[in-house]
């Protein structure tokens, strides 16, 4: 439908709605490998590494270079630091990725900040500069970008809160557009908290009117956005729990209510459930036709069987790359619908939540 | 709350839901009584109350033409009229499976400080109005917000306050138990391209949304009613297919899945492009997760009325014709219209500039 894209649409138009569309086919998600330098940090401690660039580029190197990988990932997320880094071989991250058929993406954000005369709530910075920071990633072979705000339940969330995250958002969307990068609309709803599941809902259905209403005001053209929403669930310290199918029954609801058709596809975070929570909840999405591609954009849901595997010695390497490509292949098989959970380990099913967790 | 879950809830969601059922649509035969006048002018019919409830009950009765749809919406006067045996045109509706709507808007009046555009009055007592209607059968209600196209129009402000306008009408319709058709009709006068139409009601529809979300409307038992996206009507035309591109790509881009049916008020076109464009957009090859349908005023009862004449003679010739277009366009809201079988009356222009209810 080209003649429909004249409208709000800049140079990038075309190849916006490809990248949007191929990242968003059947099947495939997103690895969500951006960890901060800080943050990744705080994953190689768990395994008893220092966070050295070496150890950085090890790790990623090991994600990258998964054989298969690209026929469950459609994109991969990734932090500056590696976008221009090489892998342990000596060729370029983006090229390893392009070459396993996997789009490259970048955050682009800088990180929450307190929000002055907020209920102790944050703001996403990152603006200053975006447009010519998205050139140069294009430039770079990055053809996607993520910017992650967040919402917090128990402080509010005040309105000023979800004013600023989704009008930054929508800044931020249409600053990537214009730059030739698809952008992935994240207002995480955390999952601290002890409020019930209609709380969520509640919520997420405010968050969600305004996110859109602030990208219509921007011009922002749907066609090539992705989403990447938190699942309506209970709160963490909620003593009822969810069933997937009640996560399902909500979260579908919640996109219906919210999400246009325009959109090509919905990339569920994972924020702090097991892996194989956030597989079952995937699949229980995914048991009707929906009118946008639901699938996954999974950091820690993905990759933390896989880490521990490695523990950060060459010859576990294959071993993890395993477990990795069993977690993408169990993802995009809920992507379908047609997980059944068979096999698990109990590693998979441990809970990472971590209460007041911050990137 | 985030979405109104009252009583009528559940009711709400299935009427909304049977209204949009494909293959069917809605007659508007809710002109008030000085609209209707005009169409009973052009035929030198008296504007009096038996011809009104002539033409209504020639519409109402016309054999077989009631399967094709799902619900016809009412002026007041109408929802309390007879058949000439006697009979609630109400319960010749329910009886044939119709749902009796009602219009609940009192017209529309200029918003001062702006170039002549307008809102839509009608909340005194509206909630109170709505009870009334809804114990005389009615089950859904439409109200009809206005926008135009022009140099610095529509502003700012005549979108915002013709959306809270809709969004208020929505949740009282919900809270007494009839299903709110949206109407924010963005009028095609002015010389303008497809592409502005385009652009004016996707921001329209945003608002819209926006608004209705706000007030806590329960989406699944609403209906939409927009213009279709055309060029201006001082602009040169183009084809169905262009029109459908344009149009369908507008509201997947505002509107949410949620909303069972959107059923397209025709503006000024003529029956058999009405019914073209219809067909157009049920064809198109993208994903549509709300039914394509119709509420059409002018482009059902055109020939009919014509045909009619006001003479008794004539009425099983005009209830033929008004079988005629609603066969056609319940044929488009499943893009199965062949097209052709229309005569000049079925293509003449029904634009009239400046045109009011």
């Amino acid at each position: 439908m080209a003649v429909s894209f004249t409208i709000r649409a800049g140079t990038y138009a075309d190849e916006l709605v490809k990248t949007a569309k191929t990242i968003a086919s059947p099947g495939r998600g997103i690895l969500a490998m951006d960890e901060s330098n800080a943050t990744c940090g705080k994953r190689l401690a768990s395994i008893g590494l220092e966070n050295t660039e070496a150890n950085r580029q090890a790790y990623r190197t090991l994600l990258v270079t998964a054989p298969g990988l690209g026929q469950y990932i459609s994109g991969a997320i990734l932090f500056e630091e590696t976008l221009y880094q090489s892998t342990t071989d000596g060729k370029k991250m983006v090229d390893v990725l392009v070459a396993q058929n996997i789009m490259p993406g970048i955050k682009v954000d800088k990180g929450l900040v307190p929000l002055a005369g907020s209920n102790d709530e944050s703001w996403c910075q990152g603006l200053d500069g975006l447009a010519s920071r998205c050139a140069a990633y294009y430039q770079q072979g990055a053809r996607f970008a993520k910017w992650r705000t967040v919402v917090s339940i128990p402080n509010g969330p005040s309105a000023l809160a979800v004013k600023e995250a989704a009008w930054g958002l929508a800044r931020y969307a249409a600053i990537a557009q214009d730059n030739g990068l698809v952008p992935i609309v994240e207002p995480e709803i955390l999952l601290d908290g002890d409020h019930g599941i209609e709380r969520t809902f509640e919520v997420a259905q405010k968050v969600w009117a305004e996110v859109f209403f602030y990208m219509a005001e921007n011009n922002v053209m749907y066609e090539g956005i992705l989403l990447k929403p938190s699942m309506v669930t209970p709160g963490a310290e909620c003593k009822e729990k969810a069933t997937p199918e009640q996560v399902a029954e909500y979260t579908l609801k919640l996109l219906h209510r919210r999400i246009p058709p325009a959109v090509p596809g919905i990339m569920f975070l994972s924020g702090g459930q097991s892996e194989v929570e956030a597989t079952l909840n995937l699949n229980a999405m995914n048991q009707r036709p929906n009118p946008w591609h639901v699938s996954f954009s999974y950091a820690r849901a993905l990759q933390n069987t896989c880490l521990k595997t490695w523990g950060g010695r060459p010859e576990n390497v294959k071993a993890a790359q395993d477990t990795l490509l069993v977690r993408a292949k169990a993802n995009s098989l809920a992507q379908l619908g047609k997980y059944t959970g068979e096999g698990e380990s109990a590693e998979a099913k441990e809970g990472m939540y971590v209460k007041n967790y911050s990137y | 709350m985030s979405a109104f879950v009252g009583k009528y809830a559940d009711e709400l969601i299935k009427t909304a839901k049977y209204i949009a059922t494909p293959g069917k649509g809605i007659l508007a035969a809710d002109e008030s009584t000085g609209t209707i006048g005009k169409r009973l002018a052009s035929i030198n019919v008296e504007n009096i109350e038996s011809n009104r409830q002539a033409l209504r009950e020639l519409l109402f009765t016309s054999p077989n033409a009631l399967s094709y749809l799902s619900g016809v919406i009412l002026f007041e006067e109408t929802l309390y009229q007879k058949t000439s045996g006697g009979k609630p045109f109400v319960d010749v509706l329910i009886e044939n499976s119709v749902i009796p709507g009602i219009k609940v808007d009192k017209g529309t009046v200029e918003i001062a400080g702006t170039n002549s555009e307008t809102t839509t009055q009608g909340f005194d007592s509206l909630g109170a109005r709505c009870q009334q209607y809804y114990k005389a059968g009615a089950r859904f209600a439409k109200w009809r917000a206005v926008l135009r196209i022009g140099p610095t129009e529509p502003s700012e402000l005549a979108i915002q306050q013709n959306a809270q306008g809709l969004a208020r009408y929505a949740i009282i319709c919900q809270e007494n138990g009839l299903v709110p058709i949206v109407e924010p009709e963005v009028l095609t006068d002015g010389d303008h391209d497809i592409k502005k139409c385009a652009a004016v009601t996707e921001k329209v529809l945003a608002a819209v949304y926006k608004a209705l979300n706000d007030h806590h409307v329960l989406l699944e038992g609403t209906l939409l009613k927009p213009n279709m996206v055309t060029p201006g009507s001082d602009s040169p035309k183009v084809t169905p297919e262009v029109i459908a591109e344009y149009t369908v790509a507008a509201l997947r881009r505002t509107v949410p899945p949620a909303v069972p049916g959107i059923v397209f008020l025709s503006g000024g076109q003529s029956e058999e492009e009405a019914t073209l464009n219809l067909n157009a957009m049920n064809k198109l090859e993208v994903v549509k997760p709300w039914t394509l349908s119709f509420s059409f005023g002018r482009a059902l009862q055109q020939s009919t009325i014509k045909k009619w004449a006001g003479k008794k003679d004539n009425v099983p010739a005009a209830q033929q014709a008004f079988l005629a277009r609603c066969k056609a366009n319940s044929a488009a809201t499943l893009g199965k219209y062949a097209g052709g079988n229309a005569d000049a009356a079925a293509s003449e222009s029904l634009y009239v500039k400046g045109y009011k209810y």
